[in-house]
């Protein structure tokens, strides 16, 4: 452990200059020519809580078993913690703590033996800890009562905590977590983003796929959007919600009078909608076309500009919604 | 570059710290989960109860102090001798299991080795473990070959301990006429029991290859099951002579041949060479398609 913390500055200074994952025009071809990942240029920097977003079907879980080294790509590159992957999975996958496509889990052995089995196949993990890092990593998790109940009666609330715990049974350099608040109620999802912001804090990269926009807007730092196959657009996120420019916004119970003077004082693209009056923002200050509304006698209930979501800047840039590529 | 450097990756990778031993973990884990399953505890059931059938038979047929099959000389091998002397009833199990039970139990446990795996999804994650693909698929060999022996021996110790409660011990006459210790005749029955487990070594690495091929194990039991069926009825038809010594079942019945005196090895080496050469083709046939696979499950 002493060798671990005097290499770790050194490690560190790397790391700043190094992604966590970078691919190299990765495309996957399944047979029968179904093009399901296609010239994906990522780059995840480390440290980053990067959200890895997309409909359903767009080859997000390929592109993650193709980082895990479980499926071939058929052209480009993957690298994972600087090493070529699928070729250096032995000595990558011991860093990665991975939930892909929901848990699996053996129905006939119980949560804490679950943990061992996994436990077990890893090279690096030591037997004589195994037992104390289950337990911790069912701690954590929230299981410590249900460790020892047979896995085939958890709801899949559980089953998905026992999946994470599996995820945490060693310190982690990368975790690529896809989906984890699947079949998780209000409260349990709300646990999950406190345990990915609280891993990300002590320096752990957490990859989370999702298709949920208010998720990854919640925990990111950095995003990725991917469409039928392609990225779409990659980077922070509050620069690619900062590309969809938010909205002006007037209640008011005279809409149509407060139309003609927002387009007055330059407001582009006004939509009347019962009280709201919705508009682009103009250049000039907000302050005098909220006053040019109360000179003009508009009654003015609410004025402001609602910040782009996610979701704006996922249909900007696709031009779609969010449904599911045929 | 520094020592420092060569010692990780350029990610700061620890580079081959693990212990070699832990392929023995995993084989352990694997047993453990293999042998802890109620399938496998109910396929061993099953093996156990044929002894006791045969057994009680032979014990009721005989009662009146008549033989077995009314001396016709039907059934298994070495049945008619039971009465005589307890021991036989292993031979006798041995060989009426052999040609059906016991490899069917095989059959389930190789089948579902990769494709039940697969099929609950538990793969990937071993993999990414990272179990290590090669790794994974001699740790399933090892575990499908030691339940051949543990189902084999359960076959045996059922039949000895039927045989002792029932029938008389003692002296027994090998098939050559000649008489052996009860001590040696134990030591031919271990014998016989580990030739027996051998020679379903074969029917293991077919079942381990047909268990890469798919990602359910339902479907890759059911089919190396059919097999082994196919087998043993193409190896009844006469006018096959020709490609039936191919059959992994075909010598299987030579372990009778421990039993004379001399012992006549060359059905038991053709048997065992056959074997080898199974686990060697369809291993390696295994090991080429799982190494190469795309995980999907």
């Amino acid at each position: 452990m002493d060798e671990a913390s005097a290499t770790q500055p050194q490690r560190a200074a790397r790391d700043v200059d190094d992604s966590v994952i970078h691919t190299r025009a990765l495309t996957k071809r399944y047979r029968g020519g179904q093009l399901a990942v296609d010239g994906l240029d990522l780059t995840v920097p480390a440290g980053s809580v990067f959200g890895f977003l997309g409909p359903n079907g767009s080859g997000k879980t390929t592109t993650i078993r193709m980082l895990m080294g479980l499926i071939e790509p058929t052209s480009g590159t993957a690298r994972v913690l600087g090493h070529p992957m699928p070729r250096s999975s032995r000595a990558v996958l011991p860093h990665v703590g991975a939930l892909i496509e929901g848990p699996a889990l053996y129905g006939f052995l119980t949560g804490r033996d679950n943990l061992v089995r996994y436990d077990s196949a890893d090279p690096t993990a030591d037997p004589r800890t195994r037992s104390s890092r289950v337990a911790a990593a069912l701690d954590r998790v929230g299981l410590t009562a249900a460790g020892g109940k047979k896995a085939r009666a958890y709801s899949l609330g559980m089953k998905q905590r026992l999946g994470l715990a599996a995820a945490l049974l060693q310190p982690r350099r990368l975790l690529v977590l896809d989906e984890p608040t699947n079949g998780l109620d209000p409260q349990g999802m709300r646990e999950i983003r406190s345990l990915v912001r609280e891993l990300a804090s002590d320096g752990t990269t957490v990859f989370l796929s999702s298709h949920l926009l208010d998720e990854i807007e919640q925990v990111c730092t950095h995003a990725a959007v991917m469409a039928r196959g392609r990225l779409v657009t990659q980077g922070a996120v509050a620069e690619l919600a900062a590309g969809a420019r938010g909205r002006l916004v007037v209640t008011t119970p005279d809409p149509a009078e407060a139309a003609r003077v927002l387009k007055e004082q330059g407001v582009g693209d006004v939509v009347v909608a019962d009280d709201r009056v919705t508009g682009e923002p103009p250049e000039r200050d907000l302050a005098d076309v909220n006053a040019a509304l109360v000179t003009a006698g508009v009654r003015v209930r609410g004025f402001g500009v609602e910040r782009a979501s996610l979701e704006d800047a996922f249909v900007a840039l696709t031009g779609e919604g969010f449904d599911v590529a045929g | 570059m520094s020592r420092a450097e060569a010692a990780t990756g350029p990610a700061g990778i620890d580079v081959g710290s693990a212990s070699p031993l832990w392929t023995l973990g995993l084989l352990r884990s694997e047993l453990v989960t293999t042998f802890r399953r109620w399938r496998t505890l109910a396929l061993l059931g099953v093996l156990a109860a044929v002894p006791i059938l045969v057994g009680v038979a032979v014990r009721i047929e005989t009662r009146d102090g008549s033989s077995v099959g009314g001396g016709g000389g039907g059934g298994p091998a070495f049945i008619t001798q039971i009465t005589n002397n307890g021991l036989f009833l292993v031979f006798t199990a041995l060989a009426a299991t052999l040609p059906f039970f016991l490899p069917m139990a095989v059959g389930v446990v190789a089948g579902d080795a990769i494709a039940g795996e697969a099929n609950a999804g538990t793969l990937r994650y071993l993999l990414v473990a990272p179990a290590g693909r090669t790794r994974l698929l001699l740790t399933k060999y090892a575990t499908t070959m030691a339940f051949c022996l543990v189902a084999t021996l359960v076959v045996a110790v059922s039949a000895l301990t039927v045989g002792a409660l029932l029938f008389p011990l003692g002296d027994l006459t090998t098939i050559s006429g000649t008489q052996i210790s009860f001590a040696e005749g134990l030591g031919r029955a271990l014998l016989i029991a580990l030739v027996v487990a051998a020679s379903l070594i074969g029917l293991a690495a077919l079942g381990l290859f047909v268990s890469t091929l798919t990602n359910s194990g339902i479907a890759a039991m059911a089919t190396t099951v059919g097999l082994l069926i196919t087998v043993q009825i193409l190896d009844q038809i006469p006018q096959l002579h020709a490609i039936q010594p191919y059959f992994f079942s075909h010598y299987w019945l030579s372990f009778a041949d421990l039993m004379r005196e001399p012992v006549y090895w060359d059905g038991l080496v053709k048997n065992l060479e056959l074997q080898a050469l199974y686990a060697a083709v369809f291993g390696s046939a295994a090991w080429a398609r799982f190494t190469a696979k795309d995980i999907t499950a």
